[in-house]
Parts: structure tokens; C-alpha cells; sequence
């Protein structure tokens, strides 16, 4: 075999992730990263002319929101690579990685939305996508609300929008709207004819806010509620409740102190997900590693993550 | 005083309708308009809201629907 004859391939693009071995010989997926599943449009015309070009006939758009150029030639990496322009176009990730993040459409034209889904998708991807975990995939998503299309919990760290409402009665022009929206029967009708609140039985969804008409009720507080430990595939647990009204802007933050327990607790146990290790370690003890640094957010006590039952196998 | 009548329009052509409506009137006017009970009652008042109306009242009638009472306001 002679080495001219092979194709010339700078496999540091390997090692990132997102080439994918397809059945066919010598063809590849390349996966493209979309965090929050947001794309420009001259992006979007740029991968549709790369993959015109070096691709089959069609992309997939994947269950976490990336773009899949198919059937491309391992041959063509680097021009593919080139052509894609490397920089803002950096593949998507495999292994044992931050993944890239998933989102909703958030709060800027969606009007569920409560929080930036789409600013904090794009800060986690520029932070920490692609960090090594040392152990096993580690996915995050953001929800806008508690609607929660994205399934944030299923996620090993799942970020869901909320809002505290506070009343102010003497705006109110008595209506009743904001009880008869209320899913979980938080408001109801006091005697004087104005809303009362039950803190404990609200679930931070916003809807009395966005329904007064007169914006009697309004937003005390707003972040992030935090559930830690899901994931899906063949043994899939939900994850459950470790903060609440975590700011926006210490979310990075909060990842990467979830990261440094996962990888010092997974030590030797190999291939695991983190909410393998709650379980193992006890969640008590990952609450007070998190409390340490969010004092103000992580909740007083909570239960592991919980497992589904699939029904097949044992 | 001004009404209108959105009852049986569903969403989100009751909110079209009332838009194009309170465009024929002149600022200051106050207008009464009739809604469904349901996903209208919760849509128009705060969509009309965020047009930059000032919604004065809104109340459940006898049979159901609700009226509620703005004065229009352009920005
Ligand atoms: C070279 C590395 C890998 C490649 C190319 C790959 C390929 C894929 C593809 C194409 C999907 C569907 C993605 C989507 O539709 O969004 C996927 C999802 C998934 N992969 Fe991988 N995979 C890799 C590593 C792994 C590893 C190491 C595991 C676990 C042992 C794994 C388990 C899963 C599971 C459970 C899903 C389901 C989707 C989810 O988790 O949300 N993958 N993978
Ligand atoms: S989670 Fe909420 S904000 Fe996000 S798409 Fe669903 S309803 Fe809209
Ligand atoms: S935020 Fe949602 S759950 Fe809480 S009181 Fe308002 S409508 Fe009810
Ligand atoms: S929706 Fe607003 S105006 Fe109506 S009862 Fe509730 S707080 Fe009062």
C-alpha cells in the first residue's frame, strides 16, 4: 500500500466527535452542532449547499435538534470541515462530553416563555460544550416554562423557567380570571372578592401574570427550577428537584459544580450516569455538596432520581 | 356606548377582529366587547392589553360569556 494513495486527514476533527460510521463503506454522519436549535438563516443556506454538494440526499434532523449531513465520504472530511468554515461550525459531540445543550424557543417571541432559554443554550455550548466528564454522556436542556416541551428532566441536568407571583389588591378589578387559569387550584376567590394565593400548592407557571388583564399579579422572582439525574435509553429515570430559582446567569456555574462531584463521586465505577451516582451516593449528600455554593437555591431535601419502569427485559 | 361582539369567534380571529374594529374608533373611546367563556376570556383582554389599552373592566355576564370594558388607546 502506498502512502500517497492516502487521503490527506487532520483527525483532530475526529476527536471532537460528531463523525458518525454509517452501514455503507467508507461513508460518515457528520452531526452539526445547533444549540437550542437555533440557526441562522446564512448558516443554514451554507450546510444546505455543503451537504448538497458532499452529502446524500437529504440531512436528519436529529431528536436533540442537530443538523445530520449523510453519506458523506470520509475522503471529504477536511473539505467538508473547510467548507462548513471550522470555526462557528464545530461538530457536535460524542462520548463521555458535555453535549450540546437543547431548548425550547424560550421568551423572546414564544409567549409561554418566562426565561432565556435560547441566551443560556448558547452560553452552556460556548462554556462547557464538549468538557470531559471522565465517565459517561452529561446532556442538558432548558424549558421556558413549566409547560416543559423540551422534557427538561429527563436530562442530566434539566433547567425549566419559572416566576414567583406577588399580588397587588388594589389593582385588582376582581375578574377571577387569574383562578380560573390557575392548573393547580393555587388561587382561589377570597370572600372580599380578590385572589388568594397557597405558596406551597404553586407550581411557578406564570399563568395568573400573563392573564390579569389589569397586571395585578406580577413577577417577585424568576430563574431557573433545577432537576438533576435523568436520562432515557434502555434503564431511563426522571430527574428530581435539586434548586429552585437559580438566576440565570449561574447556570454555567451550577453545571460545573454538579461536574466536579460526578467526576470525584464516578471515580472507578466506570461508565455511569450521574443519576446512577445520586442514587448511589444518597441525594442528601449531593444537596449539601450543591448547597456550599447555592445557598439560596438548592432545596432543603428531595428524592432520588426515579426510576421507569420499561417493562422488558429484568 | 361602543360594543362589540366576538362571542362564537375563536382564537386567535376574535383578537384579528377586535383589532381591526377598535381601528375605525378614535382614541379615548370606551368600548365594550363580548367573549367566550374560555380560551378567548384568558387571550384577548391580555392581548389587547399589550396593545397598549387600558382595560377597565371585565366581567362574567348571566348566560356565560364575559364583557369587558377598555378605553382605546393608540401609542
Ligand atoms: C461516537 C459516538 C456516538 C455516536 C456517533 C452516537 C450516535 C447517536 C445518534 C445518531 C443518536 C441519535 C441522536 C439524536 O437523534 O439526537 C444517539 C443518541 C443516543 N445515544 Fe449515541 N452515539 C455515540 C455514543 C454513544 C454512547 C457511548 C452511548 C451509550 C453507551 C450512546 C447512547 C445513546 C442513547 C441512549 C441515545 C438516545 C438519545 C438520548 O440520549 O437522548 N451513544 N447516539
Ligand atoms: S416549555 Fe414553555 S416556553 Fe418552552 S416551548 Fe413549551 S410552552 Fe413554550
Ligand atoms: S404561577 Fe401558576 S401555579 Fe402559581 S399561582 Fe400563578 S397560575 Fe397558579
Ligand atoms: S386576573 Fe387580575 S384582576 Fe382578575 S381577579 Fe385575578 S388579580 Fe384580580
Amino acid at each position: 500500500m502506498s502512502e500517497t494513495k492516502q487521503p490527506k486527514l487532520d483527525l483532530s476533527n475526529l476527536k471532537a466527535g460528531g463523525f458518525i460510521k454509517e452501514r455503507g463503506k467508507d461513508l460518515f454522519t457528520i452531526r452539526l452542532r445547533v444549540p437550542g436549535g437555533r440557526m441562522s438563516i446564512p448558516r443554514l443556506k451554507k450546510i444546505a449547499d455543503v451537504a448538497d454538494k458532499f452529502g446524500g440526499e437529504f440531512v436528519h434532523l436529529s431528536v436533540r435538534q442537530s443538523i445530520e449531513l449523510i453519506n458523506i465520504n470520509y475522503k471529504n472530511f477536511d473539505a467538508v470541515v473547510e467548507a462548513l468554515g471550522e470555526k462557528d461550525q464545530k461538530v457536535a459531540s460524542c462520548g463521555a462530553r458535555v453535549r450540546v445543550p437543547v431548548a425550547c424557543g424560550g421568551c423572546e417571541y414564544n409567549p409561554n416563555g418566562l426565561v432565556d432559554t435560547q441566551k443560556s443554550a448558547l452560553e452552556v455550548d460556548q462554556k462547557l460544550f464538549g468538557t470531559p466528564t471522565g465517565h459517561h454522556k452529561f446532556k442538558v436542556a432548558f424549558a421556558g416554562c413549566p409547560f416543559d416541551c423540551p422534557k427538561s428532566a429527563t436530562n442530566d441536568v434539566g433547567f425549566q423557567g419559572a416566576i414567583e407571583p406577588v399580588l397587588d389588591k388594589a389593582a385588582c378589578i376582581s375578574c377571577g380570571l387569574c383562578a380560573k387559569s390557575c392548573v393547580p387550584k393555587a388561587i382561589v376567590m377570597g370572600a372580599d372578592n380578590k385572589p388568594e394565593l397557597t405558596p406551597a400548592a404553586c407550581i411557578w407557571c406564570g399563568d395568573c401574570v400573563k392573564v390579569c388583564p389589569v397586571s395585578a399579579w406580577s413577577v417577585k422572582k424568576q430563574g431557573y427550577t433545577v432537576r438533576i439525574g435523568g436520562k432515557w435509553g434502555r434503564n431511563p429515570l426522571v430527574g428530581t428537584l435539586f434548586a429552585t430559582f437559580l438566576p440565570e446567569e449561574r447556570v454555567c456555574e451550577f453545571i460545573e459544580v454538579v461536574l466536579a462531584w460526578y467526576k470525584e463521586k464516578a471515580e472507578a465505577h466506570g461508565r455511569v450516569r450521574l443519576g446512577d451516582i445520586i442514587i448511589r451516593e444518597g441525594s442528601q449528600a449531593f444537596l449539601d455538596h450543591l448547597r456550599v455554593t447555592f445557598p439560596e437555591n438548592v432545596v432543603s431535601s428531595t428524592i432520588p432520581p426515579q426510576v421507569i419502569l420499561t417493562q422488558v427485559g429484568n | 356606548m361602543q360594543s362589540i361582539d366576538l362571542r362564537g369567534v375563536s382564537c386567535p380571529t376574535n383578537f384579528v377582529k377586535a383589532k381591526l374594529a377598535l381601528e375605525d374608533l378614535e382614541n379615548g373611546t370606551t368600548v365594550q366587547i363580548l367573549l367566550d367563556d374560555g380560551e378567548p376570556v384568558k387571550n384577548v383582554p391580555r392581548s389587547l392589553k399589550a396593545d397598549g389599552h387600558k382595560l377597565i373592566g371585565l366581567k362574567q355576564t348571566e348566560d356565560g360569556h364575559y364583557l369587558l370594558e377598555l378605553v382605546k388607546q393608540e401609542e
